[in-house]
């Protein structure tokens, strides 16, 4: 590792563990299904940022580009079934706030 | 080095903007914006395949997915809205004091120890390694493809269909 990438690491790992609390926070605290989801979102841009900056300081941009390419296929898979599953629950229950899903219990 | 501070203070604050603003569709964008950031930061950082990626699919694709999403919910009233703002304001006055704290205090203890790393080997084209070296990625994105496919079907099959 040279020095200018440790340097790099050093600070960008602080902001990346900002987003993380960030995310966490908004998923917490939201009791809305699309707040959870911008959460998520919020907490997959802090994941695809770490991975991108450890590829970036060992030298191996190539083998972080093909990861992050894949994570985000799966991105937009979760999104795209969450965001439907959120849309019937909106449809069915007249909210999407999590509480008041009540239909589900048994 | 400024430049990267800056966009990174740009991501961390359209991240936070998109967390507070009451409106879903404002949020939304927020997303959008935050996702433009993360793009500029990836192309700086070498990797413009997967900044292109960040940027058509993530600030484009999922933008316009949440908006098909929020459009079907129902818009507040004014006054539900002054509601709604006292309580957001109530829940997340706490974030941007964390966020501070945690910035400060990260800044000044967070000191990742030199390590070496040996030189890499192998190729360094993205091609090649999507294709040659990480191929089961491929065949589980397809899968996974596959499966959001056949789960919007099912979520969005009629009883008649």
């Amino acid at each position: 590792m040279n020095a200018p990438s440790v340097s790099i690491f050093n600070y960008f790992l602080v902001f990346i563990i900002l987003l993380f609390i960030t995310g966490i926070y908004c998923i917490l605290v939201s009791f809305n299904l699309i707040r959870a989801l911008i959460g998520l979102e919020v907490l997959i841009k802090a994941v695809t940022l770490l991975i991108l900056l450890a590829g970036y300081t060992c030298g191996r941009t190539a083998l972080a580009q093909a990861i992050v390419i894949t994570l985000i296929v799966i991105e937009i898979v979760v999104m795209v079934v969450a965001g439907g599953i959120a849309f019937w629950a909106f449809r069915y229950n007249k909210t999407i706030d999590p509480r008041r899903l009540s239909n589900l219990k048994g | 080095m400024a430049l990267n501070l800056i966009l990174l203070s740009g991501l961390v604050l359209a991240a936070v903007w998109t967390v507070m603003t009451i409106r879903l569709i404002r949020a939304v964008v927020g997303l959008a914006l935050t996702s433009a950031i993360l793009a500029v930061i990836m192309y700086r950082l070498n990797s413009p395949l997967a900044a292109v990626f960040e940027l058509s699919v993530c600030s484009g694709l999922i933008s316009v997915i949440f908006i098909t999403t929020v459009s079907f919910t129902q818009r507040i009233s004014k006054e539900r809205l002054l509601v709604r703002r006292r309580e957001r304001l109530a829940k997340f006055w706490l974030l941007p004091i964390i966020l501070v704290t945690a910035g400060l205090f990260l800044m000044q203890y967070l000191k990742i120890p030199d390590f070496v790393i040996s030189a890499p080997s192998g190729s360094q084209d993205v091609r090649e390694i999507i294709w040659n070296l990480r191929h089961l990625d491929l065949f589980g994105q397809i899968l996974v493809l596959f499966a959001g496919i056949f789960g919007v079907v099912i979520l969005f099959k009629t009883p008649d269909a």
